[in-house]
């Protein structure tokens, strides 16, 4: 008995739910047309990747005819390797979020991407990147200056100081040293007031190789970094390269330096206190904003005084996003175009730009994003906000072919060699000039294979 | 009637069958098949072009020193971890055997590890050996030993080792001590009684009867330790510092999936494929003659 009632419960549930659901699909169906969707991969854990599917649910709230589906798909190397197999089981996204070392990479697979260039001409769809901050644009765009992926989260690299080491040193809190000399001897000063760890580094070879080269406009590689061909030779065992690195393993033996690990790894180091300079991207900000227990201050990069003309702008690292066509085989609707061309137009508004800029610290976009973020009084409430930016601009905020940023195929492999020939240095096993070498030959062994696999795609 | 009769006779065997062989084609021989094809194709990573290169991805891993490092770390490495779980889990064993209080106990706290995934193991090594957070690590800065797995190469080869190994005793241990178990009591009373001393008994007695269970322990630790430490290495080193403790089976991951060089991943494959062949033929020989004494 008890059981029977039972079941006409459920059945009278189940009755009514089914009754629920026309209402909520009638006024779709009424409208006559199902959103397009339009999917899209990122790489960023929390809180980042939040702050980013915000951003894209607000684009979906803006209007009716695309529906964005962000997914998170592990780190920026997973999420590269996994847009690539589906792209190759032609399931691939609309739009991946790829970072920066794998440009070189994409800016090869041919008709795997469709250049973003190309998506706004075909679409109508206006994007003013005159307005962009020239190397974050320039990153992503080929030579002759047309744009092949949206650029979004960049970053840079600056140094992390802390003010109370600084000032039991006898050093001047307020100024960071400007050339490499001068950082050397607050270094020594700070080791004689008792500082066991007075600089490290994060991302060795971004900053110690990459942003060196760049500040002082030397070739990283030929052909302009790589961005005119695939047939870029290294250039990273030139001399004024070799002196820096030697320099750094000679601080490691004096103890003014210390090997903190490769990538981001070198970033705990300073808000725990236990080095007293950090070398690291200008996103640790927010990190050292929460944990950091002592008063701390950011400067730009330091230079090599003997270089004339140095230090001009310094290069980005993150991530832009690119449009690619679904597989092999097959490629997407004019519609489905449009509405990624809309997305990337959105993400372009100066509110929406400002907006990611002061939430995350990455750097904007656009000019006109960081005029909104300045007059906001954002800059005023968070000094030292804007180094990034001015280092970016420094030395005219024009780039030179050398300081455009990085166009090297199979980079996160030759980063990974750059990482390895460091390390083998650092240990005492090998000589500045020898890891540089060695960089090298790995390096163009690395390009040479990738100009083979790549010639016969174009 | 009649032939109908045989046709279900060969029908049911194979639908038994079936779900078994399915999983193999899909799951070993079609991956298998995949690796051989790409070892012999050069290719863009989007797949849109690849020409045939015969086997030169071969030659080129071959002569490529960087994976004659592999090769010597993958030996180290390996010799090494399977004599550390061998050696340790025997030891246990044999203290395990005796009849003491809170035996079960023992064991029981002994098999634990072998339930920790990889890469949980190597993030608890990393928390007690990490030069500046590490308990151990911190311990061994301040007694003067300056200890940097992540700068020094031969620290970092000892921790995977370490780590890596630790996983494998409890397995091992359960292995020995049935082994030990089955050992009849009556040959082990008959040496005492003709003057054999403890440490002598074991090594003329028990360790010769138990010496079916080590070898099969030994291809199963290299094994261990060739294919399925890779969880424990990615954690604790990432192959680093340098080289350092890049083995074949990191190198694989290393060029395949994050320098998308799958030409040359897939050679390196088809060689790891054909010593898992030869290893395994070499335990089936041997062990299939050794165990029936």
């Amino acid at each position: 008995m008890r059981r029977r009632f039972l079941a006409a419960a459920g059945a009278v549930a189940l009755g009514l739910a089914t009754a629920a659901l026309p209402p909520a699909g009638a006024p779709r169906a009424q409208q006559g047309q199902q959103p397009v969707e339009i999917q899209f991969w990122h790489g960023l854990a929390q809180p980042l990747g939040g702050l980013l599917e915000g951003i894209v649910n607000d684009f979906n709230q803006s209007q009716q005819r695309y529906r964005v589906v962000p997914t998170f798909r592990g780190s920026y190397s997973e999420t590269m390797v996994a847009a690539i197999a589906a792209f190759r089981a032609n399931t691939a996204p609309h739009v991946v979020q790829m970072f920066e070392v794998g440009t070189g990479t994409m800016m090869a697979a041919g008709r795997a991407v469709k250049p973003v260039h190309e998506l706004l001409r075909e679409t109508g769809v206006q994007i003013d990147f005159g307005d962009f901050l020239a190397p974050v644009r320039d990153y992503y765009a080929t030579s002759d200056g047309r744009q092949m992926a949206m650029p979004f989260n960049s970053s840079t690299a600056i140094v992390f100081y802390n003010k109370d080491a600084f000032r039991r040193a006898g050093l001047d809190p307020e100024r960071f040293p400007e050339t490499w000399p001068e950082v050397a001897e607050a270094a020594r000063k700070l080791k004689a007031a008792g500082v066991a760890c007075p600089m490290s580094t994060a991302w060795p070879a971004w900053i110690q190789i990459e942003q060196f080269s760049a500040i002082h406009n030397l070739p990283l590689a030929t052909q302009a970094n790589g961005f005119n061909g695939l047939n870029a030779e290294l250039r990273i065992n030139n001399p004024t390269l070799v002196r820096h690195i030697g320099n750094l393993v000679d601080w490691q033996r004096e103890g003014l330096f210390r090997y903190g690990g490769r990538d981001s790894a070198g970033d705990a180091l300073f808000p725990s206190g236990e080095c007293a300079i950090l070398f690291a991207s200008s996103g640790l900000r927010a990190r050292t904003v929460r944990e950091a227990r002592f008063q701390w201050g950011v400067a730009m990069l330091p230079y090599d005084p003997e270089v004339r003309g140095a230090p001009i702008n310094s290069i980005i690292g993150g991530a832009a996003f690119w449009a690619l066509n679904r597989g092999p085989s097959q490629g997407r609707s004019a519609e489905e175009w449009r509405g990624v061309a809309e997305l990337l137009r959105y993400l372009a508004r100066p509110d929406v730009a400002a907006k990611w800029h002061t939430d995350t610290g990455y750097l904007p976009l656009t000019r006109a994003a960081y005029e909104r973020a300045r007059a906001s009084g954002y800059y005023q409430q968070n000094p030292g906000a804007d180094i990034p930016i001015q280092q970016l601009l420094r030395g005219g905020g024009q780039t030179t072919e050398n300081s455009r940023g990085i166009r090297l195929g199979g980079f996160v492999e030759i980063r990974n060699i750059m990482q390895e020939e460091l390390e083998k240095a650092f240990q005492g096993q090998q000589s500045a000039q020898q890891a540089m070498d060695n960089a090298v030959n790995r390096g163009n062994q690395v390009l040479r294979n990738f100009e083979r696999q790549n010639r016969a795609a174009r | 009637m009649r032939r109908r009769v045989i046709f279900r006779g060969k029908l049911l065997p194979y639908l038994l069958l079936a779900p078994q062989i399915a999983v193999t084609l899909v799951f070993f021989f079609w991956p298998a098949g995949q690796a051989i094809r790409q070892s012999v194709l050069r290719e863009d990573p989007f797949g849109l072009s690849s020409e045939f290169v015969g086997l030169e991805n071969f030659r080129e891993v071959l002569s490529d020193p960087l994976y004659l490092n592999a090769v010597w770390n993958t030996a180290v490495f390996s010799t090494s971890v399977a004599a550390l779980a061998l050696g340790a889990a025997l030891f246990l064993a044999v203290l395990a055997d005796k009849s003491i209080r809170g035996a079960g106990v023992y064991k029981t706290l002994l098999i634990w590890p072998y339930a920790v995934a990889p890469a949980v193991a190597a993030v608890l090594w990393l928390f007690l050996f990490h030069p500046a957070i590490g308990l151990f690590g911190r311990a061994l800065n301040a007694a003067g030993i300056a200890w940097d797995f992540k700068l020094n190469g031969a620290q970092a080869m000892l921790l995977v080792i370490f780590a890596s190994a630790w996983k494998q005793v409890s397995y091992n241990f359960i292995f020995f001590l049935a082994g030990l178990q089955s050992i009849p009591r009556s040959v082990l009373e008959a040496a005492a009684i003709d003057g054999a001393r403890p440490a002598r008994r074991f090594w003329t007695v028990v360790f010769p009867l138990l010496s079916p269970t080590t070898f099969f322990l030994l291809v199963v630790n290299l094994t261990y330790a060739f294919f399925d430490t890779f969880g424990v290495i990615h954690a604790l080193t990432g192959g680093g510092p340098g080289k350092a403790t890049e083995t074949l089976i990191y190198k694989v991951y290393v060029d395949g999936v994050q320098n998308l060089n799958l030409g040359g991943s897939s050679a390196q494959s088809v060689i790891l494929m054909a010593i898992v062949i030869a290893l395994t033929a070499v335990q089936f020989r041997y062990v299939e003659r050794r165990v029936h004494y």
